[in-house]
C-alpha cells in the first residue's frame, strides 16, 4: 500500500531582515547553508551569528544539494506529509519535508535532493527534499 | 551552594477536573492555589514568594498575583521551559528559600485547551512572533507528534527498539490509572491495545500519545523550620538540576535529551544515584519520552530503554522501577499541555504514602521527578528534582 504526498498548502514564511537573503536564493533555486569564518564550520539554521563563536562574522554559502534521510516521520493526518532532518552533504542536519514520492516507502539513509515548493502567495519557497 | 535540604515541599495540590467548560484559566489558578494552600495548612497571606509561567494569564506572575490576591510578594520567578517548567520551578523556589529570598512559594499552573478544543499535538504550533527558528520549520508542518515521532524512528533504527516496548510504557500507565478515579483514560491496555491503535505520526500512534486535559495543580514550598511547624509529612528538596538540549547549530542528535545533562546535576547534589531511587515521576508526553528519559537519567544503558521498560518493569509491585503510579500524562492528566507539575505531585504522594494503596510504594522514602518541555526532537527545557521523605 502506497502513500502518495499530498500537496498540502503551505504557509506563508516570516521573511525577516536577517533571514531574508536565505530565501531570495530560494526564490532563485538555491540552498544556502550558514558558514562560521571564525571557524570554518557550517551551521543550520542560518542567523546572525555563529552559533560557534557567537560573532557576526558569518555568510551564507551555496550547499550541494544533496543529502541523507536522518531521520523521519508520516504525519497520518488528512493529508499525509513526510516530515525529516535531512543530513547534508556539508554535514548539518535540516528540518524539512520528502515530497513528490510513495511516503510509505521513505527510509532513514536515502539519499535524497532538494526541489522548492511554493508557499502562499508572494511568499518564498519552501526548500524540501525528493529521493535522488 | 547547595539547596539540598534547604527547603521542603509542604503542600501539593491536583485540580481534579479534566474538563473546565465553566471555568477560567484564571479560576482554575485560584482553586489550585487554594487547594495546596489547604493541603499544606497555610493561607494566602503567609506566601511571600511566587512561579508561574507563560502558561498563566498575563504579563509574567503580575496578573496572576493581582487576581489571587497576593501582596505580599517579594520574590516573583516566571521561567518558562514549557512541561518541565513546574519541576524547575521546585528547584529555583529552593533556591530562592535557601538564599532567604522568601520563605513561602507558591507554584501554579492551570489550563484548558480541552474546553478549547485546542488541536495540540497534531497541528503546527509557535510560541510567538520572532522566533528565528519559526521559518526554517514551521512551513514543513512541525507538530508536537512528528517532533517526538522523528526521535522514536531514529532510535527504532539505531538501537532497535521497537513498538512493542513503547507500548509496555504506556501499559504500565494504564495498570496504574485504573485506580485513579480522576484518571482521563482509566482501562487497563494491552501491548497489543497500543501497537494496534491508529498511527498518528510513524512510529508513534494515538495510545503512545498523552491526553489532552484541563485542569492543573499547585505546589507550596517552605523553609525547613516552617515545614517542621506544619502537620504534614516532611518532603525535602534534595537535589535540582535544569538544562536545555538544542539542535547544536544543525549537527543535533535526537537519540538523548536534556536528562543527560540535569540527571546527574540532581543526583550529585542529593548525594545518591539511579539505583537508589524507589520511585520515579518520568515526562510522558509519549511514550518514547520516557524511554529515553530514563536511558539518559541513568536507569539504564543508552540504547537498553526498550528492553528496560519491557514486561511490566515500569509497574509498581511488579517492575524495578514503579514510575507514574497516578497514571501520568499517558492515562490520567495532562494539564494546560504542561505534566512537569503533576510529576512532581505524584512523586510528593508517594513520599507521603498518601498514593493510591494499590500502587503505593512500600516505605518510599526516595524519588525523582523529571520534565521535558518543549520538543524532544528540535529544542527542549529539561529539569529534574530529587526529593527525600525526612
Amino acid at each position: 500500500m502506497a502513500t502518495p504526498a499530498s500537496n498540502r498548502a503551505l504557509p506563508a514564511i516570516q521573511v525577516d531582515p536577517t533571514n531574508k537573503p536565505y530565501f531570495d536564493a530560494a526564490r532563485e533555486g538555491k540552498l544556502l547553508i550558514g558558514l562560521c569564518k571564525d571557524t570554518g564550520k557550517y551551521f543550520w539554521y542560518p542567523r546572525g551569528c555563529s552559533p560557534f563563536t557567537l560573532s557576526n562574522n558569518v555568510e551564507l554559502v551555496e550547499a550541494k544539494g544533496t543529502g541523507t534521510i536522518y531521520t523521519y516521520t508520516v504525519m497520518r493526518t488528512k493529508e499525509p506529509y513526510c516530515v525529516a532532518y535531512v543530513e547534508l552533504e556539508e554535514g548539518v542536519r535540516v528540518f524539512t519535508n520528502i515530497v513528490d514520492c510513495d511516503l510509505d516507502a521513505v527510509r532513514i539513509g536515502q539519499k535524497v535532493k532538494v526541489v522548492f515548493k511554493p508557499t502562499t502567495g508572494d511568499s518564498p519557497p519552501a526548500t524540501m527534499f525528493t529521493p535522488a | 551552594m547547595s539547596i539540598s535540604g534547604k527547603a521542603y515541599i509542604v503542600g501539593a495540590y491536583e485540580h481534579p477536573t479534566r474538563k473546565a467548560d465553566d471555568k477560567s484559566v484564571a479560576q482554575l489558578h485560584a482553586e489550585v492555589a487554594y487547594g495546596a494552600l489547604q493541603d499544606a495548612g497555610l493561607t494566602k497571606d503567609d506566601i511571600d514568594g511566587y512561579f508561574c509561567t507563560g502558561a498563566a494569564p498575563g504579563l509574567g506572575p503580575l496578573n496572576m498575583a493581582d487576581y489571587l490576591g497576593l501582596t505580599k510578594l517579594r520574590h516573583l520567578d516566571s521561567t518558562d521551559v514549557g512541561g518541565s517548567s513546574y519541576v524547575l520551578h521546585v528547584g529555583h523556589a529552593a533556591e530562592a528559600i535557601a538564599l532567604g529570598l522568601c520563605n513561602i512559594a507558591l507554584v501554579t499552573l492551570a489550563g484548558r485547551p480541552r474546553a478549547e478544543a485546542m488541536a495540540t499535538g497534531t497541528a503546527p504550533r509557535t510560541w510567538g512572533a520572532n522566533v528565528p527558528d519559526d521559518p526554517f520549520e514551521i512551513p514543513y508542518g512541525r507538530t508536537v507528534a512528528n517532533a517526538y515521532a522523528m526521535c522514536a524512528m531514529r532510535h527504532m533504527y539505531e538501537f532497535g527498539t521497537t513498538s512493542e516496548q513503547l507500548a509496555w510504557i504506556k501499559v504500565a500507565a494504564s495498570t496504574h490509572a485504573q485506580y485513579n478515579p480522576h484518571a482521563m483514560l482509566p482501562k487497563v491496555v494491552t501491548v497489543e491495545d497500543v501497537v494496534n491503535s491508529p498511527m498518528i505520526s510513524d512510529p508513534l500512534h494515538r495510545l503512545d500519545c498523552c491526553v489532552i486535559s484541563d485542569g492543573g495543580g499547585a505546589l507550596i514550598l517552605a523553609r525547613p523550620e516552617i515545614a517542621k511547624s506544619l502537620k504534614r509529612p516532611l518532603v525535602k528538596v534534595k537535589g535540582h538540576g535544569e538544562a536545555t538540549k538544542n539542535q547544536n547549530a544543525g549537527y543535533t542528535d535526537l537519540t538523548y535529551s536534556g536528562a543527560r545533562f540535569s540527571g546527574p546535576r540532581a543526583f550529585e547534589e542529593a548525594g545518591v544515584t539511579p539505583q537508589d531511587i524507589q520511585y520515579a515521576s518520568i515526562y510522558d508526553s509519549f511514550t518514547i519520552t520516557v524511554l529515553i528519559q530514563l536511558e539518559d537519567l541513568g536507569f539504564c544503558e543508552k540504547g537498553q530503554g526498550g528492553k528496560f521498560v519491557a514486561d511490566g518493569n515500569l509497574i509498581s509491585g511488579v517492575g524495578k522501577l514503579p514510575f507514574n503510579t497516578d497514571g501520568g500524562g499517558l492515562c490520567n492528566n495532562h494539564p494546560a499541555n504542561r505534566g512537569g507539575m503533576t510529576k512532581v505531585i505524584e512523586a510528593v504522594r508517594q513520599l507521603r504514602g498518601e498514593a493510591h494503596p494499590k500502587v503505593q510504594v512500600p516505605g518510599c522514602t526516595l524519588a525523582l521527578a523529571h520534565g521535558t518541555g518543549g520538543l524532544l526532537g528540535t529544542r527542549h527545557g529539561s529539569a529534574t528534582v530529587v526529593l527525600e521523605r525526612e
